[in-house]
């Protein structure tokens, strides 16, 4: 049985003066109807009869196109010219009369205004613009609330910052971990071809160690960490603010920031660091491996180059990166999530801004630390 | 659509549902029937499974145990297609509207035309339009999106929504609650009007005592995971359990019971 057959609804016109309508006439009967109705014409002088006892199923729709086609031809009748409709069950009638009471539609309201290439433009640099304004108030309010918790650590929410570390921290070592090693085979590979055609083999230790220690190690976990954690923080404050948990939180005298903001910065300000340093290992080891895989690098002369080439100031020059990295992450996930209004879509719009803007921002500030740190000479 | 029927088919009938979440149990054995154009109301209290048995109506959710018919059709071990023609000949409207954010209140009332027809653009407009209308929605909100709306305005707006396809079975998850008292009495109208012009069969969960001492034809009263009793309101304030007594004591209970039996008349008037 398919409950979704149906008669198609048809209109055929005898004589000028006669409309037979059949069919069901209901949503799913009303495919092709629209054709045939353009298609009537109408002798406006004289009277004319609409036979509608064929008419096998009606429905609101279908009500509603009945009511239109009556309408019009009454409309194009002159003096003399009426339109009667004939033979419609009686049940069929009632919600005909139904749908003539409310049919009375007012018109739709105006398109949306088009705009112009320059008035987008402006549109998009004032939003762009009030962003940013919105970001550095967000930063000032984050930076109040850091110093209430510095002069009162009583008020700090150990319970989060714990909760925080796990989840952006220790459950992160993984996925940092292998994406690191694979990074560091990758380098060494792509070195190994190069340093061959010299005989230069054992410089793979400085290649591997510089690149990894000073620039790849802290910028790939950091943007593991902003696709990982920041989105998260966005879309968790986001739908928090779209079931009005964070009013209520207001209402009960609970900072947000306190209880959502800060122990995200903290939490992410300790563990950027420390995955730094894994990342540093695994990465290494990678390189190490493929060393020894293309170059024929044994471990002990891989290491004892390294400890040789690269100082501790490269070691420090990256780590000293991640808490930076952290802040960007924590702040941009956190502001976007506050910024969500309305629904489901603004989450998700949120999220993906506060990844986009983070990424591109720890990038940005890993050039100007390179700046930086060329400047200084380290 | 108006076919001509019987006025005691069973539309919906449940016989020996159970449910339980792991070790909680909701339902043991619960026996139902809805019957063609009437206005059939899940009352109990919060925990009772009124939502959960909804649930298992609208094919979201299936029950641990037993056989539900809706529109004559097995639920259990229905194919897809078949669910997809089941789900064309209800409408449900959920507590908080489930209105999509992305769409404009129009569009949502016209999705399921634009989805499951083939009518034109301009007359699916024209009919959300309508059924916009019809719940008593100004047709400026049509272009507004639900984020915009108020509490009542967003009921209403589902409503239009579950009857964009023309359903013949109505399903109200607590179409009164958070709605001030004149947009709720607005619902209760609305409730009968569609029930007496659309002959629609309505299944609505809710707690408005108004609600059901003026619209709802039979009461289900859910505890303890069965049904306490069913029957009329007026049926129902005669038997002595305490789930159900719950609905009659108490100021507010006896304050719409009082006020139900005041308009007897006129409501009696307008069932003959």
């Amino acid at each position: 049985m398919d409950l979704l057959l149906v008669t198609p609804a048809t209109i055929t016109q005898s004589t000028p003066a006669k409309l037979s309508l059949a069919g069901a006439w209901t949503t799913r009967g009303l495919d092709a109807i629209g054709p045939q109705i353009a298609a009537l014409g109408r002798d406006p002088g004289s009277a004319m009869v609409v036979d509608s006892a064929r008419i096998e199923a009606l429905d609101t729709a279908g009500a509603w196109v009945l009511q239109k086609l009556l309408q019009r031809l009454r409309g194009e009748g002159e003096a003399g010219g009426g339109v009667q409709l004939l033979d419609l069950r009686p049940e069929f009638a009632r919600l005909l009369e139904v749908v003539g009471q409310a049919a009375v539609l007012p018109a739709a309201p105006a398109a949306r205004r088009s705009t112009s290439k320059l008035e987008d433009l402006g549109r998009s640099t004032v939003a762009v613009l009030e962003q940013a304004l919105a970001l550095l108030g967000f930063v000032g309010e984050v930076a109040v609330a850091l110093a209430g918790c510095v002069a009162h650590p009583a008020r700090c929410r150990w319970r989060p910052l714990l909760y925080n570390l796990r989840s952006a921290g220790f459950d992160a070592l993984p996925i940092v971990g292998l994406l690191s090693f694979l990074l560091g085979i990758v380098i060494a590979y792509q070195g190994a071809g190069q340093l061959r055609q010299y005989g230069a083999n054992i410089f793979v230790a400085d290649l591997v160690g510089l690149s990894m220690l000073r620039e790849f190690a802290p910028l790939i976990t950091a943007i593991i960490i902003a696709g990982r954690s920041g989105s998260a923080y966005a879309a968790q404050i986001g739908t928090m603010s779209v079931t009005e948990e964070i009013d209520a939180l207001r209402t009960l005298g609970i900072a947000p920031l306190e209880l959502l903001v800060l122990p995200k910065i903290f939490a992410l300000a300790i563990a950027l660091p420390l995955l730094t340093v894994f990342s540093d290992v695994l990465g290494v080891f990678g390189g190490m491996l493929m060393a020894r895989a293309q170059l024929g690098v044994s471990f002990g002369e891989f290491i004892d180059r390294f400890v040789k080439a690269v100082s501790v100031t490269s070691y420090l020059v990256g780590i000293c990166k991640a808490p930076v990295f952290a802040m960007i992450i924590a702040v941009i996930g956190c502001f976007q999530g506050f910024r969500t209004r309305g629904g489901a879509d603004s989450v998700g719009r949120q999220t993906t801004r506060s990844v986009v803007q983070s990424t591109f921002l720890v990038i940005l500030a890993d050039a100007l630390f390179s700046v930086a740190f060329s400047a200084l000479d380290l | 659509m108006q076919s001509a029927t019987p006025p005691t088919e069973v539309v919906i009938e449940l016989s020996k549902v159970s449910t339980r979440f792991g070790e909680h149990v909701v339902h043991t054995e619960v026996d139902l029937q809805v019957r063609r154009a009437e206005v059939f109301a899940l009352i109990g209290g919060s925990g009772s499974g009124k939502s959960t048995l909804l649930r298992e109506m609208i094919l979201l959710q299936r029950p641990n145990a037993g056989s539900i018919r809706v529109l004559g059709v097995d639920l259990q071990d229905i194919a897809d297609d078949q669910a997809l023609a089941l789900r064309r000949r209800w409408g449900v409207m959920f507590q908080h509207g489930g209105l999509f954010g992305s769409l404009t209140v129009k569009e949502n009332v016209g999705l399921p035309l634009r989805e499951h027809t083939r009518l034109d653009d301009s007359l699916i407009d024209e009919i959300a339009d309508w059924k916009l209308a019809i719940t008593g929605l100004k047709p400026e909100v049509g272009a507004q999106y639900p984020a915009e709306l108020s509490g009542g305005m967003m009921k209403r707006a589902s409503l239009a929504r579950a009857l964009a396809l023309d359903p013949e079975l109505l399903f109200l998850d607590e179409p009164t609650a958070g709605l001030d008292p004149a947009s709720a009495g607005g619902v209760d109208e609305l409730v009968r009007k569609l029930r007496d012009t659309f002959g629609l069969t309505i299944v609505m969960i809710t707690h408005d005592l108004d609600l059901l001492w003026q619209v709802a034809d039979r009461v289900a009263v859910l505890g303890a995971g069965k049904v306490q009793g069913i029957g009329s309101m007026s049926e129902l304030s005669q038997i002595d359990h305490p789930a159900i007594s719950m609905f009659f004591a108490g100021p507010r209970g006896r304050a719409a019971q009082a006020q139900a039996i005041q308009q007897t008349a006129p409501a009696a008037g307008r069932k003959s």
